[in-house]
């Protein structure tokens, strides 16, 4: 029979080895879908991709126009989303220290910082697309720029909480006005962080698909007008997966591959950014 | 004197603007989240008016005759979510013990970073590689096992006999549970590492085994973060629409079997939205998107309420 | 006992942390261009006392002062001071040094530029002339455009009282200036204290008795919120007026 000891133990071991098996189970799913993303993605990446436009069914192609309609939504979901969070969550972080207007925005936020990409869809649908009687790459990017605000925030204020006290009250002591302790010092010292934030919500927004789909819907030709149909690379992916056709899936296979490499070299790059930055301080 | 009295009068103001406009920006987050509640329900008054509360009960969707109720795609999502929860949660409880007590300290980033980066693929991914690689090989090799050994069980053998086609409702919750495995996974490694090295010491110090310090005195120190960071994974399966959209098999019919075709909201919303012809449809599919939020919202309110907690608690040791 | 005329004079200062009574009526006058040094053992309000000069407690909700400090026949404590007024006359040095994450030149030129408009010239002058001051010039005169950051700890607690006198203050607060450097920093800064109060009148806060016998000119000792004993420096060490004085600067208490 075991004694208690050896009972012990052997609960140890069982647990300790579920717990690398778990591990294990993770990083299986991650090599399996990257290594099925360059099976399927490398064969269909040539430069025709970046060279023509998105094919009509049955016929081959490139995704040029989905490459850059992806590109020009995202930078405008950002450039909109960015100012708005970095000033909402210096405002958390700064001036909320009193009242009921920061607990509850931080409380909201972080509700909308999960909150269904589909639903942020709808709601630009509902108010803009139904007004202006068409998709359009504005509405695009707005349903992007409400993804942006929410990651945004929480970065900033966190990262302002962690700018030392002593460096406010440092300038304070100078003198300085407080809009300017916070922009010249505090903010500037929070801004590797702010910077990181801003590249992981640039990484998520990339790859969503869910808000597109009814903003800025796809458009098979070349269109540089934002007030139109927009394609992008999420919902062109979308599309031609669910398609019958081969040209269509070898395209959907390398639009995949392109948007993955992208998101997942963002994420790297902003942690690398951030531990790099907070090692010199 | 060297002071520019216009100067300081001007900073004064300045200071004012300044923390008005942040001020505005967040009343902005509060008056978005205003009006996108605002938005859904005058959207779904159409389909409120001629359904009422029958919409929730009703497994009707038939758009030919205006007939619409939102039973299947909420059992759709809630069965979905819930199974996806009942793989994810040991996985991703093994894995935040893996990463803070077992792991190699050379090991610790870059697994943890692998971990984060499953988070980071694009849910679309998920469902491409779902539909064109798992779904097949799931429904070729798995799927005739479990109707050969689950489906002949007592009671709980109709939900696991059906026919073996790779797609439906135990396929999308298995690509549900790999994606929110790393949001409850790195919220518990988080939370764990709240936990005071002291206070494990002394359980070390004891003659404790790893497994005894995590079970006894790391779990319920930190149980009510752990629980907060597994609704949030439920959160985020609740809402999770393209994964899903590949995979569940987008039919509109009630079924026992896991392994038969469903719809989600989320997915029915994909589907049929821009298709959706008539002030009724359109309408209705509007309104199980306000449905969808209003769950996901209950679900990360208690989520961040539990997680303000541990918090607090934290706050209040050191 | 004062035969300089005083800079700073504190009538019946009572400070409150939310209910917590931290400073009890305290009476103090603080001698122009000299260095008084307030000592005392942790939380005898030391600290607290040195943050009402330049009201730094206002940053923090609940936290209330009542009484008088008269600076210039100004009440500092009154409710219409300008703060940002007061804090150009009245320049703090912190425990840990607090560089901007800006470069070095900038680092001084922020509290200037807050107040003055100087051309290219006469800012180049500034920053010289406070580096000199605060003897940091010549080790950092190559490298001004580099990161306050990177310089040592001593430097850096340097460069932020060079920072702090480059807006020529009339009054010099240093809370600890000290704690968190080496011996060999420390003894730089000592001396550098002992040269600025031709131009500045200093308040020191410091935990190290040998440091305010050896800098200041006035010591003050505090305990549980009360000013026990304020005298010259010499006759506060060697022949202290109450027990508790003697008490704590023989070690045997505190």
């Amino acid at each position: 029979m075991f004694d208690l000891y050896t009972k012990r133990r052997l609960t140890n071991t069982i647990g300790l080895g579920i717990s690398v098996a778990a591990m294990a189970f993770g990083l299986f799913w991650l090599c399996w879908i990257l290594w099925t993303l360059l099976d399927h993605g490398l064969p269909a990446m040539t430069p025709v991709v970046f060279a023509k436009m998105t094919p009509p069914p049955g016929s081959a192609g490139g995704l040029v126009n989905a490459i850059y309609g992806s590109i020009a939504m995202t930078i405008g979901g950002t450039l909109i989303g960015t100012p708005i969070g970095i000033m909402a969550g210096t405002y958390l972080a700064e001036f909320g220290h009193r009242g009921w207007l920061a607990p509850l925005t931080r409380f909201i936020n972080d509700i909308l910082l999960s909150a269904p990409s589909i639903v942020i869809g709808l709601f630009i649908y509902e108010v803009y697309v139904v007004h202006i009687k068409h998709f359009s790459g504005w509405a695009g990017t707005l349903a992007l720029a409400i993804i942006v605000i929410p990651i945004v925030i929480r970065t900033t204020e966190n990262m302002l909480r962690l700018v030392p006290s002593t460096l406010r009250e440092a300038a304070a002591a100078l003198g300085a006005p407080q809009w300017k302790i916070i922009n010249f010092v505090t903010l500037r010292a929070a801004r590797a962080g702010i910077i990181t934030g801003v590249m992981l919500a640039i990484a998520r927004i990339s790859g969503e698909t869910a808000p597109l789909l009814f903003t800025a819907l796809n458009n098979q030709f070349w269109n540089e007008n934002m007030s139109q149909p927009m394609a992008n690379l999420p919902v062109v992916i979308f599309q031609f997966a669910m398609s019958p056709y081969e040209d269509w899936q070898k395209l959907a296979w390398a639009g995949a591959l392109l948007i993955t490499v992208s998101v997942l070299a963002l994420n790297i790059l902003a942690r690398m950014l951030f531990r790099q930055s907070s090692s010199t301080h | 004197m060297f002071l520019h009295e216009a100067r300081l009068k001007r900073q004064i103001l300045l200071d004012a603007l300044f923390r008005n406009m942040t001020r505005v920006a967040a009343l902005g987050v509060l008056l978005l989240l205003g009006s996108i509640l605002f938005s859904l329900v005058m959207g779904s008054m159409p389909a409120i008016h001629a359904f009422g509360f029958g919409f929730l009960k009703s497994p009707d969707w038939d758009p030919v005759n205006d007939k619409f109720g939102a039973l299947i795609p909420i059992i759709g999502t809630l069965v979905t979510s819930g199974i996806a929860l009942l793989i994810a949660i040991p996985v991703s409880f093994g894995i935040a013990l893996f990463l803070t007590e077992l792991s190699p300290r050379a090991l610790r980033r870059p697994l943890g970073i692998a971990i984060e980066l499953l988070a980071g693929i694009p849910s679309i991914i998920y469902g491409m590689w779902g539909l064109f690689v798992f779904a097949p090989l799931f429904g070729d090799r798995i799927e005739p096992w479990i109707n050969d050994h689950l489906g002949t069980l007592p009671y709980v053998g109709p939900f696991f006999s059906g026919p073996p086609m790779g797609i439906g409702m135990l396929t999308a919750s298995i690509i549900l549970a790999i994606m929110v495995i790393p949001f409850i996974s790195s919220v518990m490694r988080d939370v764990f590492e709240v936990v005071p090295p002291m206070l494990k010491e002394s359980a070390y110090g004891l003659g404790s085994t790893t497994w005894e310090v995590v079970m006894k005195v790391v779990l319920p120190y930190t149980k009510v973060g752990v629980a907060g960071g597994i609704m949030l994974g439920l959160g985020r399966a609740l809402g999770e629409t393209m994964a899903v959209t590949f995979v569940i098999g987008n039919a509109h019919e009630l079924s026992k079997s896991l392994l038969n075709p469903g719809n989600s909201i989320s997915s029915a919303l994909a589907n049929e939205f821009t298709e959706a012809v008539g002030e009724l449809y359109t309408s209705s599919l509007i309104e199980l998107g306000l449905i969808l939020f209003f769950i996901t919202f209950v679900v990360l309110s208690i989520a961040r309420f539990m997680l303000y907690r541990l918090g607090r608690r934290e706050g209040k040791a050191s | 006992m004062n035969v300089t005329p005083n800079r700073i004079v504190v009538k019946d200062l009572n400070f409150y942390y939310g209910k917590f009574h931290a400073l009890k009526g305290i009476n103090m006058d603080i001698a122009d261009k000299k260095v008084t040094a307030f000592i005392g053992p942790s939380g005898c309000g030391k600290s607290t006392l040195l943050r009402t000069f330049n009201r730094m407690y206002q940053l923090y909700p609940q936290q209330t002062a009542t009484g008088a400090i008269m600076l210039d026949g100004d009440n500092i404590l009154d409710r219409n001071q300008d703060l940002n007024k007061l804090r150009a006359k009245v320049g703090m040095v912190f425990q840990k040094p607090t560089p901007f994450p800006m470069s070095i030149y900038d680092n001084i030129a922020f509290g200037v530029k807050l107040y003055q408009n100087l051309s290219k010239n006469d800012m180049d002058e500034r920053v010289e002339w406070a580096l000199k001051k605060a003897a940091l010039w010549v080790e950092v005169k190559d490298k001004l455009k580099q990161s306050g950051m990177g310089l040592s700890g001593g430097q850096q607690q340097r460069l932020c009282i060079a920072r702090a006198i480059a807006v020529k203050p009339q009054v010099l607060l240093l809370d600890e200036p000290t704690s968190a450097l080496d011996p060999i920093s420390t003894a730089h800064i000592e001396k550098l204290i002992d040269e600025l109060k031709e131009d500045f009148t200093i308040v020191i806060v410091t935990h190290n008795m040998q440091q305010a016998a050896r800098v200041s000119d006035y010591t003050a000792y505090m305990y549980l919120g009360d000013l026990v004993e304020f005298d010259e420096t010499s006759s506060v060490f060697t022949n202290p007026k109450r027990k508790e004085t003697e008490d704590y600067i023989t070690g045997r208490f505190g």
